[in-house]
């Protein structure tokens, strides 16, 4: 990577041969600010307006459909109902966190094994396998989600018949229920949407750990082998500590992306959170407040307290994962 | 002593090769039932067991997803509208914010980008109540404008961009240009634009999947059902009555077929731009 030196010196006298007394401001300083500027025009007012605004709105009471006037500012009463008295919000919360480490920790103890395995046996046919694994990642969550609706339909789902099928098997018969499972009952609805995530983001994880495996070194790998270190022991000692780093990025986007989980519990939910509301996710709920209850400001406070709640996380896995170095 | 254990076919190996196909069957499953699925009627699909093979029901579904749906076909070109101008939008904005922070030096530069790049982690959907509000201000409430325009320009194709700029173009090339009276913008038209269509290939396919999955941006802001994209007119299939699976698989597969071509024709490249900035050393 080609240094960034940090520029205290806009001018550059090598091209004009002489310099007049007042410098003429040149095309060419000011163009790199032009070229930059639409992305701070559209962040600023797609970006950040928003986020700020949002800040404002959580310390009031509003209905938009009663215009600017009636808002009302009552401090920190959204914060206050939300954390004691939204039940909603706290169910929310505990199927949020449900969702994401069953469906976010099986993404890296698969994803990262399996980019392993590929990396190590694959030559060849490795692209295509990848892809593969990377499909449900650039496919539409609605359509995705749809399509497992149905093959998780109680009565005649491919999966339901898939699973009663192999009860009948002899030895590993007994893992699988004999009975059809009704998967919109609470105890079943959480597994169920945690597969569809797994399901989707397992092939971008593995990607992204093949792509760093990838830029270890094979001579780290033939001295060990030299020295005698086994498979395993060379797995321990050097893959996992080179892969520190990647573990840290796409774990903090899997804490980022599953704290903000809404897509698949919506469809699958059909938008109702569920029997019970087991598959009400924060999301979801803010989406809700906001849209159903017309109430804007509470629903700009979970915003605030839900992204506080990733800052925190975030910070947490910085300090188990990227202590070092 | 044996330098070359991983070419014997062991038993772990196969082994190995035996999980990952699993997975890949896993993975491919449900695709292959969409597909199934739309060419079936509603009866065959509630069989037992279920259909693995294409039926001749595909159009009889599509009809019953027209009378569900009638403004699909608009449905179908709003999301092709969207997706098409966002990603042109995207090309231009990006590649030319790339190639000043790659090309040329000036003051605040390293605090501007790393602004942009810090923007990268913010969660999307904190902002999501006050956008909506911003375009009832603005009136685009219903307007596909609202989906273009927030999406013009994005932190991850300002960094890719950059990292290919500075890769594939010597800056002495910049500067004989400058010297031949080249301004700063045609500098940009006549010798980065040429120079950068591997990534511009690469972004381009990253911000026409993104956009043509968006549902959030969609649901918060379009209003009748003519102005729906794909994913928000599928949406609406749901919840009434006996779920019509034959009619959902079907625009399903419509949905998820522009991006299984798409991938299948350049998923090297799609992989390695997502990676290329995860990987930086």
């Amino acid at each position: 990577m080609s240094a960034i030196m940090p520029i205290t010196q806009d001018v550059d006298t090598s091209a004009a041969p002489k310099q007049p007394k007042r410098r003429r401001l040149k095309t060419r300083d000011w163009a790199p600010y032009a070229f930059v500027s639409p992305f701070f025009v559209i962040f600023g007012t797609f970006g950040l307006f928003p986020l700020l605004f949002a800040v404002y709105l959580s310390f009031h009471t509003w209905d938009p459909a009663m215009g600017m006037g009636a808002m009302n500012w009552v401090g920190f009463e959204n914060y206050e109902y939300i954390l004691l008295s939204d039940d909603y919000f706290w169910k929310a919360m505990y199927n949020t966190f449900w969702l994401g480490i069953v469906s976010g920790l099986p993404q890296h103890l698969v994803g990262l094994p399996l980019a392993y395995l590929l990396h190590t046996v694959f030559g060849r046919m490795r692209n295509s396998v990848v892809g593969m694994y990377f499909l449900p990642f650039i496919t539409s969550t609605v359509a995705i989600s749809l399509v497992f609706t149905t093959l998780f339909s109680k009565d005649f789902g491919a999966i339901n018949q898939l699973l009663v099928s192999m009860s009948k098997t002899p030895i590993i018969g007994w893992i699988f229920p004999a009975e059809k499972i009704d998967w919109s009952q609470p105890e079943y609805l959480k597994p169920m949407i945690s597969f569809v995530v797994w399901w989707r983001y397992l092939g971008w994880n593995t990607v992204m750990y093949l792509a760093a495996l990838q830029t270890i070194s094979k001579d780290l790998f033939e001295a060990a082998t030299m020295d005698g270190a086994t498979r395993t022991q060379q797995f321990r000692h050097i893959t996992l500590p080179l892969l520190k780093p990647m573990m840290f990025m796409t774990i903090t986007f899997t804490i980022i992306g599953n704290i903000q989980l809404f897509e698949e519990p919506f469809i699958i939910t059909g938008s109702t959170g569920g029997i019970n509301q087991a598959g009400l996710t924060v999301a979801m709920h803010m989406y809700r407040t906001a849209f159903t209850d017309n109430d804007f400001g509470t629903a700009a406070a979970i915003a605030w307290l839900v992204f506080a709640l990733i800052v925190v996380m975030t910070i947490i896995n910085n300090k188990l994962l990227a202590s070092k170095d | 002593m044996k330098p070359q254990t991983r070419r014997k076919t062991s038993l772990p190996i196969l082994l190995a090769y035996v999980v990952i196909g699993f997975g890949c069957l896993l993975m491919l499953a449900p695709f292959w039932f969409m597909f199934v699925f739309a060419t079936h009627s509603n009866t065959e699909i509630l069989s037992v067991p279920p259909p693995v093979w294409f039926g001749t029901h595909f159009f009889a579904n599509w009809v019953d997803l027209l009378g569900r749906l009638p403004a699909f076909w608009n449905n179908i070109g709003w999301s092709v509208y969207v997706a098409i101008a966002t990603t042109i939008a995207n090309l231009f904005f990006c590649s030319l914010a790339g190639y000043a922070f790659a090309m040329y030096d000036f003051r605040y530069k390293k605090l501007l980008f790393g602004f942009i790049m810090s923007t990268m982690m913010l969660p999307a959907f904190v902002g999501l109540i006050p956008t909506a509000l911003i375009m009832s201000w603005l009136g685009w409430m219903d307007q596909p404008k609202a989906l273009i325009v927030p999406g013009m320009v994005g932190a991850f194709g300002i960094f890719l961009m950059r990292q290919y700029i500075e890769s594939a173009i010597p800056k002495e090339l910049i500067d004989a240009a400058r010297i031949d009276g080249c301004s700063e913008f045609g500098i940009y038209v006549r010798v980065v634009a040429p120079l950068i269509t591997p990534a511009m290939g690469t972004l381009g396919l990253l911000t026409f999947i993104g956009s043509w999955n968006n549902f959030m941006g969609p649901l918060i802001v379009m209003r009748s059902m003519e102005n729906f994209t794909i994913p928000l007119a599928l949406r609406a299939l749901q919840g009434t009555g006996q779920t019509p699976y034959g009619a959902i698989s079907a625009g399903s597969a419509v949905a998820v077929l522009p991006l299984l071509i798409l991938f299948m024709l350049a998923s090297k490249r799609l992989i390695s731009g997502l990676t290329a900035g995860a990987v930086k050393a």
